[in-house]
């Protein structure tokens, strides 16, 4: 059965199409990853599976129950962790802990060995009787996970669970997300700007663009699915678009794609195609500053589907 | 018989509900005064500043119960109920700053994703502002007590203590709603001037109601600060009025339930634009 299925939700805010038609589905057990820039609509599809926000038009279900119609079945089986927190900040660990307990239906007993266990599981111990206040961001992160599993929800939806933390803290944060999709029998749907954090945590993932799916699969299956090897090229600087040209019309070249000083390419074998583009480069007058390849990665498939560099769209979206 | 079947059971899910409602709404209490009780600039505030005002006025209008007009001849007995009414109007217009905090730092949002009782989101911060104000109220009465004040007796603290506890509840649903539809806190704090003062200044709340002018006192029958003074006053005169008390309380226990009716409205209004 399908822990999640979401079919053709849509939703405008005033002029903006968050969601033009977004459409998926996760297999029970699964980590699934949302990927995508800035404004993508990866939260809003987070935010109406969760039942805080409604759809426009469209439906989806989790764990069995419509999102709009069994918002209070839906709510019982699910843990969500918010993109931007939701931590009471002057309560300490253990008294947030057991407020969402509480709300959850936990009482006594068990919900006071509940909270010990995941105080402990989070490494959270020491300081669970301090106010939230003076926890560092990789706490208040784990905390925010904590939260979402009080009850043992069957599906776990986190929004860009490592955003913010320092490359130790997001570490530690993918160990324990490895950890709990592995342990429990538990359906994992996250959000990511990080196509290494997808790469690494997803059994399948959907790329998200301008309020679609664009291309869906699991991240070997996407790699594979772009023949050959990616060639990054580096020329001097206003020369990418020259030397995209010269470079697409060589042989062995499936496609090529300046984005600034870069070029990427995808070639049938690295190594023998090589030559070519440098010598054909060479003979245009464009001076190469440095060249790499390597089997495609999912910044090629995020290039290859939507035409656009991952970073650099993704960087557009924050100003 | 089948028809029976189902309203029992409609019943009993009903009460189901309420007694979630219930008991959210004091899990929700329960966080919202541990968190207040924790700011020391707050319990200052709490404490400090109604202590201010009863020394202030007590020592500034010392001589008004001179006039004649005046029902009673110790000013301290006539200002504390006025003290804990003014404190309770404060504390319920601006209960909606914590709202807004709850807003601003995910808290709401993280509550909605849950079973949580959205009702319980609202009730518990119309509830929690009646109870400080109660709790406020026993502190400024037993500073009046020590000042030489009466208060009217148990009854007349009874009486004071629910009057401001409704005053406190009924302005803390606008406060809510307010915080809910504007969601900034600049634009709240506008707000509760622009509605607070003039309410303030349209109370025989210093002086005694028939020494207010004719206008004003027009004005003042249909301001609830008006009523809880009513209410909270008459059992320290001479020969109170308790048809008067008793009014006042209907009127201003309508009010908690239209203002609780408006925060409930706008947090489905909030709830509609996420
Ligand atoms: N409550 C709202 N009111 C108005 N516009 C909104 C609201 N929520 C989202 N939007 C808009 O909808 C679009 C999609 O936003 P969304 O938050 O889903 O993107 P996202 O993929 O999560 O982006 P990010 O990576 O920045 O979190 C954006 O253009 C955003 O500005
Ligand atoms: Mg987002």
């Amino acid at each position: 059965m399908d822990a999640i299925t979401v079919g053709a939700l849509e939703k405008r805010y005033g002029d903006v199409h968050a969601l033009a038609g977004v459409s998926f589905a996760v297999r029970q057990g699964e980590v699934f990853a949302l990927l995508g820039p800035n404004g993508a609509g990866k939260s809003t599809t987070v935010r109406i599976l969760v039942t805080l926000t409604k759809p426009d038009s469209g439906a989806a279900t989790v764990a069995g129950h419509d999102v709009v119609h069994e918002a209070d079945a839906v709510r019982r089986s699910i843990g969500y962790v918010p993109q931007a927190s939701g931590i009471d900040r002057e309560a300490t660990g253990r008294e947030n802990l057991t407020l969402q307990g509480r709300v959850q239906g936990l009482r006594g007993p068990v919900l006071r060995e509940r909270v010990d266990e995941l105080l402990a599981l989070f490494g959270l111990g020491e300081a669970a009787d301090r106010t939230v206040r003076g926890y560092s961001g990789g706490m208040k992160r784990r905390l925010d996970v904590a939260l979402g599993l009080v009850h043992r929800p069957q599906v776990f939806f986190l929004d860009e669970p490592t955003t913010g933390l320092d490359p130790e803290a997001r570490a530690a944060m993918w160990d324990e997300l490895g950890r709990l999709a592995r342990g429990e029998r538990l359906t994992i749907l996250l959000t990511t700007h990080y196509l290494e954090e997808a790469d690494r945590l997803a059994d399948r993932l959907a790329i998200v663009s301008h309020g679609r799916v664009v291309v869906e699969g699991t991240p070997e299956g996407l790699k594979r699915e772009l023949r050959g090897d990616s060639v990054a090229v580096e020329v001097t600087d206003g020369l990418g678009e020259r030397a995209a040209a010269v470079v697409s019309a060589l042989q062995d070249v499936h496609e090529a794609i300046p984005e600034g000083r870069m070029l990427r390419a995808r070639v049938e074998s690295g190594a023998t195609a090589i030559p070519g583009i440098l010598s054909a480069l060479e003979g245009n007058g464009i001076a190469v500053v440095s060249v790499t390849t390597a089997r495609p990665s999912l910044d090629d498939v995020y290039l290859h589907h939507t035409g656009r560099d991952f970073r650099s769209e993704d960087e557009a979206g924050v100003r | 018989m089948s028809q029976v079947a189902a309203s029992d059971v409609a019943s009993s899910a009903r009460l189901g509900r309420l007694g979630e409602i219930l008991a959210h709404s004091s899990y929700m209490v329960g966080r919202q005064t541990r968190n207040l009780f924790r700011e020391p600039i707050w319990i200052a505030m709490m404490l400090v500043q109604p202590m201010f005002w009863l020394l202030l006025y007590s020592q500034l209008f010392r001589r008004l119960v001179e006039l004649p007009g005046f029902e009673t001849d110790s000013y301290i007995d006539f200002l504390a109920p006025a003290v804990v009414i003014m404190t309770a109007f404060f504390q319920g217009t601006w209960s909606g700053m914590g709202m807004i905090t709850d807003l601003d730092r995910g808290v709401i949002e993280r509550f909605l994703a849950t079973p949580a009782r959205r009702s319980a989101l609202v009730f518990s911060q119309v509830l929690r502002s009646g109870l400080t104000s109660v709790i406020q109220g026993v502190i400024i009465l037993a500073v009046s007590l020590v000042l030489g004040a009466e208060n009217g007796g148990p009854v007349g603290w009874l009486v004071i203590m629910l009057a401001g506890g409704l005053v406190s509840a009924g302005f803390a649903g606008i406060s809510q709603g307010v915080a809910l539809i504007t969601r900034r806190e600049a634009t709240m704090i506008a707000v509760a001037n622009f509605i607070g003062l003039p309410l303030m200044f349209f109370s025989a709340m210093l002086i005694d109601f028939d020494l207010i002018p004719r206008w004003m006192q027009w004005a003042a029958r249909f301001n609830p600060v008006q009523w809880a003074v009513d209410a909270a006053r008459e059992p320290v005169l001479a020969s109170p009025d308790w048809s008067l008390v008793g009014l006042s309380m209907l009127l201003l226990a309508a009010f908690v339930v239209a203002t609780t009716g408006f925060a409930t409205w706008a947090f489905r209004a909030y709830q509609r634009t996420l």
